[in-house]
This record gives structure tokens, sequence and C-alpha cells, in this order.
């Protein structure tokens, strides 16, 4: 495994993330997008930390990564849940109350 | 020369009575019979005024590296804390007010809202970018829960949602941006980023870098095109909250905005008060195109809206645009018209914003057509609307044409003429839609002319955001020393 290999995957995995956030309508899906975003950077910041400078604060920072995701994504879904239950959907289009 | 762990905590505490605070809220919580008792609300007050006391009044020496260069304790910082702590102050005062909150569990809001404190604290002042994310991750997840406050009510419900989306792509985006700063000079610290990045020559992964991370804190502050979340989650959320979001997580934004584009993207020159671009990416003029931008959308989609706060919402995109115009400028005078417009919005928008408290108190309602004939329903309160309207619009002898003034003599000293007259225009814009409030408030007839009865406490605290918004217009040399020698203590 090269250095270049691991960008190019963090890189697609980047983009597939962006996409799903960019497309899906569901609500839930939409943080599984984002969650794939995240995952990008953990290889981006592991892989530099690991062949460039050889010190750990790629490695520290994906780990906090890995934390704040967990946290974001269980208020994230508290939310979603909390919609579902006036709304009955969790669909990001069902949500326009507010426009203009 | 930075400071250990053990050494640093005497410079950290403002951090720890907030800390503090929300740790005994939490017990309150616990342990109160009633949680909808007014003590959770006192208990923040004194939490966030002592807070306000030791960073402000009683500043341990600033200047410092603290925690392993984690950490700035400087001038700069010290002014966003003590901005900052204020606008929670005034916003807890709001929401004891409020007939929107009142009824639900209390302590929890307050909890919410101090940890979005502790953020800000932490945002304005972090020179790592592990430490940055950390701060930006306890000023958004926090406000989340404060936008979806309002249980059972499907706006506050669909605010929270859309808040949380755009907030999780955003800064997901952004530290994508951070790992490939990172790839590129081996250090999570700001200052050695800058310093690698300033001897080598990578142009097209620094523009990356450099466009990720506006992303992030561009929906921070709600620059134009990052700012969608921004109307409907003012609109849905309780508007005491509303009015913090407006202000507290804006200047943290543009604080951490200032530190981090100076450091990575430019170096100061002594003795100038200018900074030297370092960068090969021309990120000035891409954000000079934003504030552009952003002030003129702001303003034109403010006009049609007929909803008050969504109103302010958009007018307070427009102040994010004009005050985007000094971060542009790569000047310390810049940064300081910066900094005391924020005083100045500070006053101005709570005020705007607790008048609306006040008046769908008792209308239930936040459209224009339920703020006709305030004028004979509640003179006082729509004479302290029609002072932050115009301070707002920056028309003279109020305190939002000062700030105004050193945005653009600024802007026209160091020769961005372009945008000082789109600038200009779009001022003209404002005071249209501003006015059409107060021509409601006074030139229509109201459906009910019964009077709106404005508690003695609450036209105290009305009287304390109207007095520094017409003083600041006439006597405002001391907040603009203040803000001239934060800048100077910009130390990282």
């Amino acid at each position: 495994m090269t250095l270049d290999k691991l960008l190019v995957i963090a890189a697609a995995l980047f983009c597939c993330g962006l996409y799903t956030v960019m497309t899906r309508r569901n609500a839930v899906a939409v943080l599984m997008g984002v969650e794939l975003i995240l995952n990008a950077t953990n290889i981006n910041f592991v892989a530099f930390s690991f062949f460039l400078s050889r010190v750990m604060g790629g490695q520290i920072f994906a780990v906090f990564v890995i934390v704040l995701a967990a946290a974001e994504a269980a208020v994230a879904l508290a939310i979603f849940l909390r919609m579902f239950s006036t709304t009955g959907t969790v669909e990001v289009d069902a949500a326009d109350q507010l426009k203009g | 020369m930075f400071l250990g762990n053990l050494a640093s905590l005497r410079y950290f505490l403002p951090e720890f009575a907030v800390t503090a605070t929300i740790l005994l809220l939490v017990v309150l919580h616990v342990v109160t019979k009633s949680p909808r008792s007014t003590a959770s609300g006192f208990l923040s007050l004194l939490g966030v005024g002592a807070a306000i006391f030791l960073a402000g009044v009683a500043p341990a020496g600033a200047g410092r590296s603290i925690f392993e260069g984690m950490v700035a304790h400087d001038g700069f910082a010290v002014f966003f804390k003590v901005l900052t702590a204020l606008a929670t102050l005034v916003v807890i005062f709001m929401s004891m007010d409020s007939r929107d909150l009142a009824g639900r569990s209390q302590a929890e809001y307050y909890i919410f809202l101090l940890s979005t404190l502790l953020g800000m604290f932490l945002l304005s002042s972090a020179t790592d970018i592990v430490m940055l994310y950390l701060a930006l991750e306890l000023v958004s997840i926090p406000s989340y829960l404060l936008a979806g406050y309002l249980k059972g009510q499907e706006r506050s419900t669909e605010a929270a949602m859309k808040y949380v989306v755009y907030g999780a792509t955003a800064s997901g985006v952004m530290i994508y941006g951070f790992s490939i700063l990172f790839g590129l000079t081996g250090s999570t610290q700001v200052a050695e980023i800058g310093r690698s990045l300033a001897a080598g020559k990578a142009t097209l992964p620094m523009l990356l870098a450099s466009v990720m991370v506006a992303v992030g804190f561009g929906y921070k502050i709600a620059a134009v095109p990052f700012h969608m979340w921004s109307p409907d989650v003012y609109e849905g959320a309780p508007t005491p909250a509303t009015a913090f979001f407006s202000v507290g997580p804006k200047a943290a934004g543009f604080a951490v905005l200032v530190r981090f584009y100076y450091t990575v993207f430019a170096a100061a020159d002594p003795g100038t008060g200018l900074w030297r671009l370092t960068s090969a990416v021309d990120w000035p003029f891409l954000f000079a195109a934003l504030s552009a931008l952003t002030m003129t959308v702001g303003n034109l989609v403010a006009v049609k809206q007929s909803n008050v706060k969504r109103l302010l919402a958009y007018s307070s995109i427009a102040h994010a645009g004009y005050m985007l115009m000094g971060f542009v400028l790569l000047s310390s005078a810049g940064i300081e018209a910066i900094l005391f417009y924020l005083v100045v919005y500070l006053f101005m928008n709570l005020g705007a914003f607790y008048v609306v408290v006040l008046v769908s108190n008792a209308t239930r309602g936040e459209e224009i057509s339920d703020f006709t004939g305030l004028g004979s329903r509640a003179p006082f309160a729509a004479v302290a609307l029609s002072i932050f309207l115009f301070a707002l619009t920056g028309i003279p002898p109020f305190s939002g044409f000062i700030g105004k003034v050193y945005l653009f003599a600024e802007v026209i000293h160091r020769g961005v003429y372009w945008l000082a007259v789109v600038a200009a225009l779009n001022s003209v814009v404002s005071l249209y839609y501003y006015t059409r409030i107060v021509r409601a408030m006074f030139f229509e007839e109201p459906k009910d002319a019964s009077a709106i009865p404005v508690p003695a406490v609450s036209g105290a605290l009305l009287v304390l955001l109207v007095a520094p918004t017409l003083i600041l217009g006439v006597y405002w040399e001391p907040v603009a020393r203040i803000a001239a020698d934060s800048v100077r203590m910009l130390a990282f």
C-alpha cells in the first residue's frame, strides 16, 4: 500500500459521501453520507500520519473525529426520531413548512 | 514557549466558571422537584456573569500559548470571550421572559446554551486544528438541540433537522480540508502549518484546502452560498435561541475565521499593521466576492419577507457580508472594524429580537402584521425597536452608523472601491425593509388596539440595550480603543 493509493481511496470515498448527501432525500441516508465523508477524512489523516510525518497528530485527530461523529449521530438521530413522531416521515423534502 | 497543562489552568478560569455552572445545572435538574422553576435561569446568569468578570475585568496576563499550544490566551480571545458571554447573558434574560419557553423544562435549555458558550470560548482561542474542530462541534451540537427545543412544534423540529444536516455536512467538508493541510505540512498546529505552507509552493492542494475550510467557517457565519440553513433555523427556533444564533456563534465564527486565515494563509509584516499573503491562492479576492454576494442576497431576499424573525435572519446574513469586508483587507484596521462592528451589532440585533419576544408574548405571532399599531399599543417598545432598526440600517446618529464608517473607511483606504460601492448600495436597500416595520408600527391601524403591557424588568433590560446603541453613536472611542488593543494582542 502506498500513500497515493490511500489518498485516491479517501478522495473516492469523499466524493461518494458528498454525492449521497446531495442526492438522497431520506435524512438517515444523508447522515450516512456524512459518515462516509468523515471516514474519508480519517483515512487521509492516518495515511499522512503514517507515511509522511511519523508523528501521532493525525492518528489522534482520527480518534477525535470518530468520537465526535458518534456524538453528532446521536443528536441527529434523536432529532430525526422527533421529526418522525411529529410528521410521520424523515424525508428531507417533507420538511417544507419553513421557506421563502 | 508553550505552557504545560498544570501551569495553564490559571489562565483558563472563565471556562472553569462556565463548566462549573453547567455541572451545577445538571445537579439542579436532577435534584429539583419542579424542573420549571426559574432557579436554573438565575444560576446561569450568575455563572456567565462570573465568566465575564474572570475573562474581562480580571484577566490573568494575556499573550500566552497554553495547554501545550492547543489554546491561545491573548487579547483577541479575551475580546471574543467577553463579547460572546455578554450576548449569552442578554439571551438568558430574554429566555426567562419568553413565553415560548415558559412551561417547558428550563435547566436543559440553559445547559445547552452554556455548552455552546463554552464552545465559543474555545473556538475563539483555538490554535490547533484538533482543538478547533472540537470547539466547532461543541458550538454546533448544542445549537441543534436549542433549535429543536420546542417539543411538539413541527417548525422547531424541522429547523433542528435542517440545521443538523447542513451543519454535519459543512463540518465534514471542513475537516477534509484540514486533512489536506495536515498532509501538506505534517503538523496540527495552526502557526506551524502557516510557516510550512509559506515555504512550499503547492497551489492546487492549497486551493482545495482553503475552499473546503471556507465551507465550514462560512456555514458558521452564514455567508452566502452556505447560508441556506439560517433563515429556516432562525424562523423555527425559539426566538431567544434565534437571537443567540444571530450573534454568538456568528461572532465566534468570525474569530476563528480571522485567526485561522491570517495565520495559515498570511503572515504579519511587523510594524506596518498589515499582513502579507503567503499562499499562491488569492483568498482575499475569493472572500471579497463572497462578501458582496452575502450582503446582496441577504438584503434583496429580506425585502419580500413578511415574518419579522425571518426578515431579521436575512438582515443578519447581510450584516455578515458587511463584516466580511473587513476580513479581506489584510490589515489590522480591517480586523478592528470587524471587532467594533460586532460590539455594535450585539446590542442592536439582540435589542431587535428582544422586542420581537415581547410582542410575540402578547400577540402569539411574528408577522409584520402583528406589529401594526405598536406605536400606540406599546409606545416604548415601538420606539426602542425603531432605534434598533435605524441603527441596523446605519443611519446617524446611531451606533450602526459608526460601525459602518469604520468598515467603509478601511475598505476605501485599502483601495477596494467596488466593494465599498456594493456595500453602500446595499445599505440603501436595507433602509427599505427596515422602515417597512417602522411604518407598520406607527402609521398603520392595528386590528386589535389593546395595549401590550411591558413588565418593568423587561423595560429596564430594553433600556440597557438602547443605551449602548445610542451612546456608541456619539461616544465610541473607548470601544474602538479596546478593539484596537485586542487586535494588537493577536498572538499565536
